[in-house]
Formats: structure tokens, sequence, C-alpha cells
């Protein structure tokens, strides 16, 4: 007797094994590298520092050290608005850094996006090519390019002396570490552009055209409502990095631009705050969940007809 | 006056001639068809008239004004397209009342020439849903009401129903002449599928390479083809060289090689001696083995090549005694009246005086 359809249906042991070989070493990878740390993260907010760092233990025999858990640390972030200031600042550097990188990729993306097919593939190997060198040398030349011996601060400066103006520093200012922050993540924001204005029925702008839509109109009624999915995931792509980066504001930002991820990574390497360190950490995280629920929102709403 | 002039127009691809010296005019509220395979220049014509592309050299010009300087926006004519190109973010309401708002129209008249256009296309209850969310009939129905709804002086069609299945299509087509009716605007459409422009068209224009090779209605353009591309694009029909033998008052005598002399209807201007080509449909060959066949003026011994059952009709090729092959339509009005003849049988071909055309060269 023939078996029923769902039993022939199903799949074999052979192909179940193979979804698991295929699927279970990111899987245990994403695991061990991901979930568990962010738990131990979690966990350690709710600790004390320990005396040399690290955390203090929860049993400890001596009843006068700090042991068990606490909300310290979080009230600690709360009493003083220093640190929720430091977190709205980076909010602002990743929100001014996505936007300036989307007003200087869209018309990038869409150079690309209606250029002849031959020419597009060397202009987005043009827009990658940046990341065949170093990340950290990259963030440096600009420490020479902004320098007081460079030609941009020469002649900014020059020109602020004839108005009889003190000369300035472009180099360790807030100015400095937008460049490059806005530098380092251009890519981000025009690959997912292209990818997204590449697409385009061509047809969609001349049935738009006929029927009476000049430049104005056939932008902002067709193109920009359907490269909205594109805009969303390359502001994401720029706007999360952005708000924990560490590295650019050390290099190139004064004693006064510390932003949420340089004060993070202080709390670790330089205080050997660890719970502190988590704390923020955690409030980072809660940040940033906050800021893709609510893009998922609006790519729920906008995005349906996709 | 016509509506729509196009006057010696040329347009060239590098050396490629895509459209050649046309000249046509299109009156108000024609449903006028631009007829031909593909690359014979008819969406090079249909760009033109949209203003998407331009003229070499010529004119077009709508209502004695030529349209050179104005661009596609702003020329009062819409374009249906051939993927229909609906807006997949704006619903179907918003995809519609688009003209509207380019045209600035206010806000209740925008509101109501909406519902009116809606109701002409049965599309009321979808206003909300979106494009991809339609059949494609209704779909293309979208794409026409979006094309007609700001009452434009002509409304292109490019291939509109060239992505629907045969039962859609033909529905469309009655769709279409309603509405084109109704609404009373100048259709001008371009197809390659002749059975579409015979059934759609006030006129036709049939071209090949470039050129116009004839511009009839459908009946005239079916029944008296001018050349051998007309007859052969359009329907099935057998051809065979022929020389004139006799050119009287009331019928030609034509001789055609191996077979004899036949008699056709009179034409004007051909005399004795002229070569050309006798081009006769397959339905008006009548096949048979009795005497009705042989009553008519043309009838000639043959044997059955082969036949196409085809359902309504059974499509025969007779062979005639010169190895010809003729093709005849037999309407299969009688239960299995495809059974009548079978490959190798005897029968005889004939027709009428008044049937079939000659052609020049």
């Amino acid at each position: 007797m023939a078996s029923q359809p769902e039993e022939r249906l199903r799949r074999s042991p052979i192909e179940r094994a193979t979804k698991w070989l295929v699927s279970g070493p990111p899987f245990v990878f994403l695991m061990f590298f991901f979930v568990a740390p962010s738990i131990i993260m979690v966990v350690a907010s709710f600790r004390y520092p320990g005396e040399f760092g690290g955390l203090a233990p929860i049993h400890a025999a001596d009843p006068n050290t700090l042991q068990g858990f606490t909300l310290e640390t979080y009230r600690f972030f709360f009493s003083d608005i220093l640190y929720s200031q430091i977190l709205f600042k980076s909010f602002l550097v990743a929100l001014f850094t996505t936007l300036i990188c989307l007003a200087l990729a869209y018309p990038l993306a869409l150079l690309i996006a209606r250029s002849p097919k031959k020419s597009r593939d060397l202009m987005v190997l043009l827009v990658v090519l940046p990341f065949a060198s170093s990340f950290l040398i990259r963030v440096y030349a600009w420490m020479i390019l902004l320098g007081p011996q460079a030609a941009l601060s020469q002649a900014i400066n020059g020109l602020l002396g004839a108005f009889g103006i003190a000369p300035v520093s472009l180099l360790f200012s807030p100015f400095a570490v937008l460049i490059a922050m806005v530098y380092v993540h251009l890519p981000f924001m025009v690959l997912p552009l292209y990818t997204n204005l590449e697409k385009h029925d061509p047809n969609l702008l001349d049935a738009a055209q006929d029927l009476g839509a000049n430049t104005w109109h056939r932008f902002w009624k067709v193109t920009f409502p359907l490269s909205l999915p594109g805009i969303l995931s390359g502001s994401a792509l720029v706007f999360i990095p952005v708000l924990g980066m560490f590295a650019i504001p050390d290099i190139l930002g004064g004693t006064r631009d510390m932003l949420i991820g340089n004060l993070i990574k202080e709390q670790f390497l330089a205080t050997r705050d660890w719970p502190f360190g988590s704390t923020l950490s955690i409030m980072l995280t809660l940040v940033v969940l906050l800021v893709v629920w609510i893009a998922a929102k609006l790519g729920s709403t906008k995005g349906r007809y996709a | 006056m016509a509506l729509l002039e196009i006057r010696n127009v040329t347009r060239r691809f590098g050396d490629f001639v895509a459209v050649d010296n046309v000249s046509l005019g299109i009156e108000a509220g024609e449903f006028f068809t631009l007829l031909g395979p593909s690359g014979c220049g008819k969406t090079t014509i249909l760009r033109m008239i949209a203003g998407f592309d331009l003229p070499d050299a010529g004119q077009i010009l709508l209502d004695g004004k030529d349209l050179a300087d104005t661009p596609p926006e702003k020329r009062p004519l819409h374009t249906v397209f051939q993927s229909y190109a609906l807006f997949p973010h704006m619903t179907v309401a918003q995809n519609i009342a688009f003209p509207l708002r380019m045209a600035r129209r206010p806000e209740a008249e925008a509101k109501k020439m909406l519902q009116e256009v809606l109701e002409q296309v049965h599309l009321t209850d979808k206003a909300g849903a979106y494009p991809h969310e339609l059949s494609g009939g209704q779909k293309q129905r979208v794409a026409l009401a979006r094309g007609l709804v700001n009452r434009p002086r002509l409304l292109l069609l490019d291939e509109p129903l060239g992505a629907l299945d045969a039962k859609l299509r033909e529905e469309m087509q009655i769709e279409l002449i309603n509405l084109q009716r109704d609404v009373g605007v100048t259709f001008v459409f371009v197809t390659h599928a002749q059975v579409e422009a015979l059934a759609l068209s006030h006129r036709i224009a049939v071209m090949d390479q470039g050129r116009v090779a004839q511009v009839d209605e459908p009946a005239r353009l079916y029944g008296f083809p001018q050349s051998r591309f007309v007859a052969d694009f359009i329907g099935h029909i057998n051809m065979f060289d022929a020389q004139v033998v006799e050119a009287a008052h009331g019928h030609t005598r034509l001789s055609i090689a191996g077979l004899g002399e036949i008699i056709a209807s009179p034409h004007d201007g051909v005399a004795a001696g002229a070569r050309g080509t006798f081009a006769i449909r397959p339905e008006q060959v009548r096949l048979g083995t009795h005497g009705e066949v042989s009553e008519l003026k043309n009838h000639f011994p043959g044997t059955v090549h082969n036949f196409l059952y085809r359902g309504d009709v059974t499509v025969f090729k007779v062979q005639l005694e010169n190895g010809l092959l003729l093709e005849a339509l037999l309407p299969n009005s009688a239960p299995g009246r495809a059974e009548l003849y079978e490959v190798g049988d005897a029968v005889r071909v004939g027709w009428r005086h008044d049937a079939g055309v000659f052609l020049h060269g």
C-alpha cells in the first residue's frame, strides 16, 4: 500500500541532519559569543565592582565587603545628569551623522543607479574601495588633514585672521569627530540606497511624467517614497555603529567630546568599574532597540507594497 | 482637420531607420491602431507622440499645433504602458488620482472624476487596494482608468493586453471597445496581434520596416490587402504567383503556373501581361466532392494532404495537381464534421469568381 502524502512529504533523516549541520555552527557560535556575554553583562550590571577591577563576589566570608546584587549602578546613572547628557549627545552625533550621510549618499546612489550598467560596477567598487585600507589608518589620516599645518586649517585661520578673529583648531573638535564619522560610514548608506534605487522600474518615472509630473514631483512622489526601505536600512547601518563608536572621538575629539562609547571603554579599561560599564552598555542597547523598533514601525507601514 | 497629424516623420537610431517618412492623420473619437511585427517602428511612433522621443525629421501636430517643444508632462495625452507601470506605493484610488493631482484639479472636482472613472472600470470596491493585491485584469483596468481620468485629448495604449491570458484578453477587448465608446476619447493603440487590431479598431495602419504599408478599416484591410506583406501579416491567406491574361470590364482572367486559368474580380489599372500574386483566404475556399463545388467558376481537383482539427473549424491542406498546397477552412457546425475527409481523399476545391485579390508585384 502506498504511504500517505504527508508521510512521503516528510523530510528524510539525512535532510534533517543536513539542516542542523548547516545552521548548527552559526547558532552555537552566536549562543557562545553573543547571547552568553549579553546575559553576563546584564548580571554584571546588578553587582558591585571588585576591589581591583572585575566583580565583587556574590558571597564573601567577610560581611563587611561588598557582595551580592544591587541596583546601585542604575541609581548612579540616573543620579548624575552627566551620563544621560553623554548618551543624548551620542544620540545627536549619530543622528546628524546619519542625516549628513543620507544627504551625501542619496545623490551618489541615484547617479550610480541611473548610470549605464557597465560603469555601475566600477562605481560601486570605488565606493567600497576605502575598506581596502585599515579603518584606524583612515582615521589617523584625518589628523593630518585637519592638523594646524594642513592647508585647510591654514586657509580657514588665514581668513579668520584677516577679520581679526582668533585662530581655531579643526582637530580635536566635534567638527573633526563628525567629519570622520560621516567619512567612515558613508559607504554603508550608499550601498543599501543603491541596491534599492537600482531596482526601480524606469517605466514608473515615464508613467509619472506622462501623467503630468515634472522633475520635482517625479522625485518626491515616486522615487523617494519607493526608496524608503533603502533609506531605513542605510540609516540603521550608519546610526547604530556611530552610536557606540569610541575610536574616532578618541583620536580626533577633544577632551570634552566624550561619547557614550568612550565612557563605556573607560569604565572597563581605566576606571575598572565593570558593573557601571555594563549598565551604560545596557542603556546604549536600549536606545538602539528603541530606534530599531521605531524604524521597524515606519518600515512596516511604508513598506507593505514591497 | 485631424486631431493628431503625423507629417513626414522620420526617426533614425544610428544606421537603423526606425520610422521612415510616416504620415498619418488620426480623427477625434477614433480607435486607431498601429499594427506590425516587432521592430516595425510602431512603438517608436507612440513614444514620439507621447514626447519620450523626438523625430529626426517631420512634425507631430495636435489640434494643428506642433508638439516638438512640449515636454511629455505638458502634452494633453496619456499613455497606458504595456507593463501598466502602476505606482506600487499608492492605492488604486491614489494611482488613478495621480494625474488629477498633477493637474491641480480642485479637490471636489477631482473626487467626482475619480468616482466616475472607478465606476466605469468596475473598481469602486478596490479603491483602497494596492496594485500587488490585484489580478492582471484589474491592474489593466487601473492603468486604463488612470490614463482616462483627466480626460486627455488622446490615449496611447502600448500593447496593453499583451500580458493577459487569452480568455481575459477577449473580455478586456470588449471592455476596451465599450469604454472608448462611452468616454469618447481618441485611442491610439499599438499591437502586433492582428486579431486584436481587427476586433478593436475603427482604422488600422499596418507598418512594415518603418513605413506604413496600408491604412484602412479592418474589414477592408482583411478583405482587400494591397500588398503581399499586408495579406500575409493579417490572418491566413493562400498566395500564388499569377499573371494577368485578360483584364476585361467585368472580370480579370489570371493564369496560375501549373494550375491553369482562373476568373477573378476586376482590378483597376491592371493590364494584360502584368505579373503579381493571387491571394485568397482559406475560408473563401470551398471543399467538397459533389457538384456544389463544380458549379463555382473556379474549381480544381486535389487530395487532402493533412488537416488540423481546431474545434470550431478544421483547417484542410489540399494538394492540387501542380503540387501547390491550398488551405481551406471548414466550419464544424455539424458534429463529427472533421471526419468528413481523411488524408489522401480525393476532393475538389473551388471559389467564387469575386473571391480573392490580385496583388501587383
